[in-house]
């Protein structure tokens, strides 16, 4: 019976997916193109080739980060809407220290420049943990706000002190700073900036497993999230949790600069995340909260996002954004249903197996 | 119900694969294929992207080219949408905006064989313009020097605005570009100044533009100029509550709030895209930097029978003489 409960928890998403994707392809008939073409586009550029499954991979990579960053937090009880301030701090720490400190050899700096990445995520989601611990105050609201300073932070540092000539972002790098491309050992993915940061966010993903289910602080952690007046009369501080919950997943978050700072442009470029801290909002709620959940939505969503660069000449950007949309709430609000349709199936044909045996 | 919605659906995708079958990939005869990636406001800004649109349907109608164009969202999306129209079999291939410019000189090296072109591309000290490079700058302070005279001679109440989109240095030529020529027409004005925001976002976000140009006017501000993609259509908007004045950016953008818009500072996106395609087809691509500003007719500000009653023929004088002078040097619009 267990065994059927966690196969319905594959299998609901996967069929929320299927079904994303038919009533997607209306959308698209809606505008006079052919959805069996277009798919047909998006799925023979994104994993048709070396250097589409690459692109995949790329996009993955900060999702991972961001959705683990939520999945843990959420796990602990707490929501942390904020990644994409984290990361905006994180990613500037790190590039900040990449480019300052250049006399230093590669072994001791590209290590100092992830750690920067994740004590700058790490203190932006700190200060409302502290907020909440302390004051109170929620931290959906507080990281919120968080993220508008960080935005406007970076912005301003990078517009009056730190950009090169007429362009929006920092000098780079130093080159022993940098981490390979994972083409300079696959060449079939040249091109594409996929690089070792992809396997640091899997990684990450077996760190956050490792603490969360079989050590004792994950042990507090997860019960502070299932019940924080239950586990505080069990003896855990629970402003401590809330604390370091919010630090984790802030350092999480503040991971995805070592993909784009240290793995692809090599300078950190104002604005250049794009709402990945938000999408691992989705990605988390996609991957039930599980790392391995994450590693799967956050590759489905790398496919969806590079995918509908793809069809893009074809269709307008707003349909992949309305797919995108469709696949999260399909996911989300169809666990319900489909899990009842299935058990009601089951029902059924138990019903008639033990008619039939009855008869005999 | 529940039974006829998924045949529905069946039905549906049956029919769309019947049509698919029926329709042949069309190859297309061009004398040129023509590929481009748009900056983050994306088509439909009415501005900046829609004007290389422009160039890119004419390009089409007198010469006959093909052209597909990309989309970005995120950052990475601009290398990518580059690098895959440099795979497939395009000619020339564009990029529209600053942010492309380290993107595009590193993919123009990879592809030696296509040309590419990169509006208001950055040069940078130190890096060499691949020679299959076009980088395509205007000078938009000197047209916005004019709108700015323009603005200062007609205030009545000795106070202007202007609302930028993404805080950064290529808007604040425009905004510099704008007060010299304010302060050169009028000394006696004064300019309120804001800007959308820190991300490309500021480009796009109309009900932003609104909110500033509602506070400027309510200030008592009687002309705005926008430089903000999109973000200027919020502050038509506000010009059309409050019945007062804005300028226009990028486009002649006087279609979007009619009677409304004093002018438009118009650079000319088209024009450097529809001449860098015609060039390409008669051999004649050529690398490097290429400057449109008032001088080569790159930017200018509108004045046609829409817009010629609210500019009387004094002060549309004084502002040619002031376009004569920056043509011939005499004059120096500052840049930042």
């Amino acid at each position: 019976m267990i065994k059927r409960e966690k196969l319905l928890e594959i299998f609901t998403p996967l069929l929320a997916v299927i079904a994303a994707f038919l009533v997607g392809g209306i959308f698209i008939l809606i505008i006079g193109q052919n959805p069996i073409f277009i798919y047909g586009k998006l799925f023979s550029g994104t994993l048709g080739n070396p250097y589409g499954i690459a692109q995949v991979l790329f996009k993955a990579t900060p999702l991972i980060f961001t959705g683990l960053a939520v999945a843990f937090a959420f796990r602990a009880g707490l929501f942390n809407i904020g990644c994409e301030g984290q990361l905006y701090i994180g990613s500037f720490l790190a590039a900040y220290l990449g480019f300052t400190l250049v006399g230093l050899p590669g072994f001791l700096l590209i290590p100092l420049c992830i750690l920067g990445g994740m004590v700058g995520g790490a203190l932006w989601a700190g200060i409302p943990g502290i907020l909440k611990a302390k004051r109170g105050a929620h931290e959906v609201i507080t990281t919120i706000m968080m993220n508008f300073i960080a935005l406007a932070l970076t912005n301003y540092l990078i517009v009056r002190y730190f950009h090169m000539p007429e362009t929006v972002h920092t000098q780079s790098i130093a080159l022993v700073a940098r981490i390979p491309r994972l083409s300079t050992i696959f060449p079939k993915f040249s091109g594409s900036p996929l690089n070792y940061s992809f396997f640091l966010a899997l990684l990450a993903c077996f760190i956050v497993y490792y603490i969360l289910w079989k050590t004792s602080l994950g042990y507090e952690l997860r019960a502070v999230g299932l019940s924080p007046s239950a586990s505080e009369y069990g003896g855990i501080n629970i402003p401590k949790s809330v604390i370091l919950t919010m630090a984790i997943s802030g350092a999480l978050a503040g991971l995805v600069g070592v993909n784009y700072v240290m793995g692809y442009k090599y300078y950190f470029e104002q604005g250049f995340a794009g709402g990945v801290g938000f999408m691992g909002i989705a990605v988390a709620l996609l991957g039930r909260n599980t790392p391995i959940g994450v590693i799967l939505a956050a590759l489905l969503f790398g496919l969806l996002s590079f995918g509908g660069l793809i069809i893009n000449a074809y269709v307008p950007k707003e349909l992949v954004e309305i797919l995108q949309a469709i696949v999260i709430i399909f996911v989300i609000a169809s666990s319900k249903p489909f899990r009842d349709y299935i058990m009601k199936l089951k029902k059924k044909t138990l019903a008639q197996g033990i008619a039939g045996t009855s008869k005999e | 119900m529940r039974k006829t919605f998924p045949i529905g659906l069946v039905l549906l995708l049956t029919i769309a694969l019947i049509l698919g079958c029926a329709r042949k990939e069309e190859e297309v005869e061009a004398t040129l294929r023509v590929g481009l990636v748009f900056d983050v406001g994306g088509r439909g800004d009415k501005s900046f992207n829609d004007s290389a649109y422009r160039g890119l349907e004419k390009a089409k109608e007198d010469l006959g080219i093909y052209y597909e164009y990309i989309e970005p969202g995120e950052g990475s999306d601009r290398e990518s949408g580059l690098r895959m129209l440099a795979y497939q079999n395009f000619d020339l291939i564009f990029g529209i905006g600053f942010m492309f410019s380290d993107d595009i000189t590193h993919i123009a090296r990879e592809f030696p064989e296509k040309k590419f072109a990169c509006v208001d591309y950055t040069v940078q000290p130190g890096r060499e313009i691949p020679s299959n490079l076009a980088a395509l700058k205007f000078r938009e302070e000197e047209g916005s020097y004019l709108v700015g005279a323009l603005a200062g001679l007609l205030t009545k109440t000795n106070k202007l605005g202007f609302v930028g989109g993404m805080d950064i240095p290529l808007i604040h030529r425009f905004e510099s570009g704008y007060k010299a020529g304010v302060r050169r027409a009028n000394p006696k004005a004064t300019i309120l100044v804001g800007y959308a925001g820190v991300t490309g976002e500021a480009f796009k976000n109309p009900a932003k533009g609104k909110e500033i140009a509602l506070s400027q006017y309510g200030q008592g501000v009687d002309i705005v100029y926008h430089a903000s993609g999109s973000t200027g259509l919020g502050v038509f908007e506000a010009a059309r509550e409050k019945k007062v004045l804005a300028i226009g950016v990028d486009s002649d953008q006087y279609h979007e709030a009619p009677g409304y818009i004093l002018t438009s500072m118009v650079k000319r996106v088209n024009n450097s895209v529809y001449n860098t395609i015609k060039d390409t087809i008669a051999g004649q691509f050529k690398g490097g930097v290429h400057i449109f500003g008032l001088k080569e007719d790159g930017v200018g500000y509108v004045y046609d029978e829409n817009n010629r009653d609210l500019i009387p023929d004094e002060v549309r004088k004084k502002v040619e003489e002031l376009k004569a002078q920056i043509i011939a040097g005499e004059i120096e619009v500052p840049r930042e």
